[in-house]
């Protein structure tokens, strides 16, 4: 936390700050997801660039008061290029001692801790594994600690309005709120309007005792005499245009209706709930004015039939899900890249294997996504890097499954899926076009005769009169999709299935460089470890290091000039959230002796540890 | 094309040809799904609707073949799979006819779960099941529907599996209409094509199909000339349950309990049987139990037929809806959201 003094006449000085990073914590009936998106939302709408990390436990309610019923969220924001959530936090707020003792190894080291003392209780304490009250016993001497009275405080606020025990209880997050409101000078119409749309109609006097609490918690900041400090932190300098803060999910659901709207099709979502791919359906279910159809079906299985089903006739078909749903798809994608139908699979990625981590984030899907199927069996697979660019993948994975009649994997994770930036926001006439021609004259009509350039066939939907035709999943004849055993029709299919893809890459813009195109270091990323090597390499070349960055978006097929660049570099790092999995793909496709550098915790790579790790490939030390 | 096609309601004359692609048909020589093909594509020209209406959806095994021999639009998918295929389908363009063509083993156990799904849910679409009581295209093992006891080539000491009743699976799913049919008895097959076809919302007609290779003659009782009157009773809306070679038995209802009776023998008259009524859900169970009592004869027909609401009727209202309510969406303000700055 960088700061320049800026007032000492004021009663309370004001420091401005370029950046800061805070965490929310607290039981997960406490409201923490709701409390960090509100701040999120007016930090965004005060124009400071951000990055944010919820960090919540796949129980729903577990029990109040224990350490695996913690629900975290991070939000690290400033005037200047933010990357990522921060590898650690300057201020943590700790509704409990459970969210004290899990969250405190996130603080830096002098940070500031806010706490609600009324649930500094014995019981509670005992709960967390404290032997003694941490506000007590001077273990907390390193840290500023502000002991704040929030429960009371929030009932007294709510005395007269005759609210039971429970609400009051529950209204205590708005009163965090309004306090880190005040002392990060933001203002409270945001979130005031958010209580009213959310509350008014509905239940006038939840809003009534919401927006109190939040006032109240506003006020306690600027009269009780225990924060003399407030601070400022300015808009960030962003390239110019029209910003909104998006999550990740939500940029992949309008990058869906975007693809189909531009292509003139009828989007359908297949789609089984699971952690952390379910807000992409219920995103798109309240987008029918779009005609958005949404479908939750039996099981992962039957989603992406659906979708498969609802292609061939014409629409836009795409499936979301998770890794574990991924596997279960796999025979109906395997249907749908013999039928050779646009569709688009998307994968938010989770720990695992098996049921692992839902909540938490991993990216060790790729290899499933590329390889994870019966047979030869090319696929093409993208990534989004951020939240924001979530919308550009979501389109272009619509547009390469369209153009090239194929399934798209398009992966993302739990920390894009809940993450949050500013994003940039595009004109709908500055995307890229999808054309989308259906095959309509029955003369000479084959079924899988294809496009010299892109070698897709064409797309012949029912309803089309002449056109009547059969396929299905055994091999097929060259050009008439008749059923055909022969060996060397089977051998130019499969060559000719593994072509289309490859000629994708003449599709899709040629990998850009950060940094210098030659040097001792490139570091190659793919997915969510953006901000943390981009963050990572800035601070690298600021002190002085040969360091160059590449982040692929297009894992298969690769850019047409990957390989080239890679022969450029004297090492090669490859930091990934997996135990090596694109470091297998780049070694066996261009013989590289690249490094990895991998940590598998659920959560995203920090900056200081990749830091390090270019550290000791360059030599050097980090301070 | 967001839009989907209106049907025409113009009559088009087809005969048989029409349906008939130039797919050599390889089933086995003798075996019951010849018949089933003959006989739809005998039907089907009946109901003038646009051939490239029609999209034909299978699975995998022998009875899922069958749409490569029609000459429409057909999709030979995977196995199981074809329900939740043809509910994208239709989902995506209401107004298809869309058939499933499948089996007692694509059906009923890998794909169980779409079918009883798609059942329930009363997607206008028809699915036609040919149960053999046996794994045909995989020479010869158990299915769902095989017998306590049945020898196969995976149970060499007969089967332990106790058996599915199609019939009230489908009757359990919800499904709005149930009927039962056989593949030797043409007529009876085409008049459940047609009430199937008529029938709007999900429908479900079992077919009793001789694999003549791997469980020959497992519905002889029910299909051959010799024992048929005596084993089969055929369901008729309004009409009591009269069965036997000279019509002189009955069903009567005992409570709940179906049994037989004689109603020539004085005991019984013609107004003491049951009744069929197709719309009574109740007593479609009671049919389908009948199979669990070896005294009773075998009935065949309409099991049920009742009216709700389809999947993608509801599905285009509630769009429908979304739009009068919120007008059509514009996609440029759905990128821009609720809260924008400006740098």
């Amino acid at each position: 936390m960088q700061s320049t003094e800026q007032s000492e006449a004021m009663q309370k000085s004001t420091k401005t700050l370029e950046e800061v990073t805070i965490r929310f914590a607290g039981d997960s009936g406490d409201g923490m997801q709701l409390t960090g998106t509100q701040f999120t939302n007016t930090t965004a709408v005060l124009g400071n660039d951000l990055s944010t990390l919820p960090d919540f436990p796949a129980e729903i309610r577990a029990p109040a008061g224990t350490t695996y019923g913690v629900s975290g969220f991070q939000i690290h924001f400033g005037s200047l290029d933010i990357l990522t959530p921060g590898d650690s936090c300057d201020v943590l707020v700790a509704m409990n001692p459970a969210a004290l003792i899990t969250n405190l190894k996130t603080l830096r080291r002098g940070g500031t801790i806010i706490v609600n003392t009324d649930a500094f209780t014995e019981k509670n304490l005992r709960m967390a594994g404290y032997k003694s009250n941490p506000l007590e016993d001077g273990s907390l001497a390193g840290y500023q600690v502000h002991k704040v009275n929030i429960s009371k405080l929030t009932a007294n606020a709510l005395a007269d309005l005759n609210l039971s025990t429970k609400f009051v209880d529950k209204s205590k997050n708005f009163f965090a709120l309004g306090l880190m409101y005040w002392l990060y000078n933001r203002p409270l119409n945001q979130s005031i309007k958010f209580i009213q749309e959310k509350f008014g109609k509905k239940d006038p006097q939840i809003a009534e005792a919401n927006l109190r609490v939040l006032k109240a918690g506003y006020n306690y900041g600027d009269t009780v005499e225990i924060f003399t400090t407030r601070y400022e932190v300015k808009p960030a300098e962003l390239p110019p245009g029209r910003y909104r803060n998006i999550m990740g999910n939500t940029a992949t659901a309008i990058g869906l209706v975007a693809g189909a709207k531009k292509a003139g099709l009828q989007l359908f979502l297949g789609s089984y709930p699971i952690t952390p791919a379910s807000d992409i359906l219920h995103e798109l279910s309240n987008l029918k004015e779009f005609d958005v159809k949404t479908f939750q079906a039996e099981d992962e299985i039957g989603a992406v039939c659906a979708a498969i089903g609802a292609s061939y006739a014409g629409g836009l078909g795409v499936t979301s899900t998770s890794g574990p749903g991924l596997a279960l798809k796999g025979e109906a994608i395997n249907l749908a890249i013999m039928l050779e139908l646009p569709l688009v699979v998307i994968d938010v990625q989770r720990g695992g294997p098996s049921t692992g981590l839902p909540t938490k984030t991993e990216q060790a899907d790729l290899l499933q996504a590329i390889f994870g199927r019966n047979s030869e069996s090319p696929i093409c697979v993208i990534a989004a890097a951020t939240p924001a660019d979530c919308f550009n993948m979501a389109y272009e994975a619509c547009r390469i499954a369209i153009k090239f009649m194929t399934p798209v994997i398009y992966l993302t994770d739990g920390y894009l899926a809940n993450g949050a930036e500013p994003w940039r926001i595009p004109k709908v006439n500055e995307l890229r076009e999808i054309p989308v021609t259906f095959a309509g004259d029955p003369q000479n009509f084959k079924p899988y005769a294809r496009d010299p350039e892109t070698l897709a066939r064409p797309w012949a939907i029912p309803g089309t009169p002449g056109l009547e035709h059969r396929i299905g999943g055994l091999e097929k004849e060259d050009v008439t999709g008749n059923i055909s055993y022969d060996p060397d029709n089977h051998d130019l299919m499969v060559r000719t299935r593994a072509a289309k893809i490859e000629r994708i890459a003449n599709d899709i813009p040629a990998q850009e460089i950060d940094g210098d195109d030659q040097g001792d270091l490139l570091v190659v990323g793919w997915g969510s470890t953006y901000g943390s090597i981009k963050s990572a390499v800035n601070s690298m070349r600021g002190a002085g290091k040969s360091v160059s960055f590449i982040h692929l978006r297009y894992l298969n097929p690769f850019p047409k000039n990957l390989g080239e660049i890679l022969y450029r570099f004297k090492h090669i790092l490859v930091p990934e959230i997996n135990n090596g999995q694109l470091i297998r793909l780049l070694r066996a496709r261009y013989l590289v002796p690249a490094i990895g550098f991998n940590k598998i915790r659920g959560l995203p790579l920090l900056t200081e540890e990749i830091e390090e790790k270019i550290l000791s490939i360059l030599g050097g030390t980090n301070d | 094309m967001t839009e989907v096609m209106e049907k025409d309601p113009a009559p088009v004359k087809m005969t048989v040809r029409d349906f008939q692609s130039d797919q050599d048909v390889r089933w086995c020589p003798g075996c019951g799904d010849y018949s089933i093909l003959a006989q739809v594509q005998r039907v089907f020209p009946e109901f003038l609707h646009k051939k490239e209406n029609y999209v034909a959806v299978s699975g995998i095994g022998c009875s899922s073949r069958f749409p490569y021999y029609m000459n429409v639009y057909g999709l030979h998918s995977i196995h199981g799979r074809a329900p939740a295929i043809a509910s994208g389908i239709k989902m995506v363009n209401p107004n298809l006819d869309v058939w499933v063509f499948t089996g007692d083993g694509d059906g009923l156990s890998i794909g169980g779960n779409h079918l009883i799904h798609m059942l329930r849910r009363n997607l206008n679409i028809k699915v036609i099941l040919f149960n053999n009581e046996i794994y045909g295209l995989t020479k010869g093992q158990y299915s769902p529907t095989s017998l306590i006891g049945q020898i196969t080539k995976s149970t060499p000491l007969g089967s332990i599996d106790y058996p599915f009743v199609p019939v009230s699976v489908a009757l359990g799913a919800g499904t709005t209409f149930v009927a039962r049919t056989m593949d030797r008895d043409p007529k009876h097959l085409q008049e459940m094509v047609r009430r199937t076809e008529r029938h709007h919302g999900s429908a479900f007609v079992e077919i009793y199909q001789n694999c003549n290779v791997f469980n020959d003659g497992a519905f002889f009782t029910y299909t051959e000339k010799e024992t048929r009157d005596d084993n089969v009773v055929y369901l008729e809306h309004g009409k009591p349950m009269v069965f036997g070679k000279q019509k002189e038995k009955g069903i009567r209802l005992d409570g709940f309990t179906p049994e037989v009776v004689s109603i020539t023998s004085g005991d019984y008259a013609i107004n003491d049987l049951l009744i069929h009524d197709e719309t009574d859900s109740t007593l479609a169970f009671i049919l389908a139990n009948m199979i669990h009592n070896s005294a009773l004869p075998r009935p065949m027909g309409v099991f049920l037929a009742t009216d709700r609401f389809t999947y993608e009727e509801a599905m285009q209202e509630q769009i429908a809806k979304a739009k009068s309510k919120k007008g059509q969406g514009e996609l440029q303000k759905l990128l821009d959201g609720n809260e924008i700055w400006t740098i």
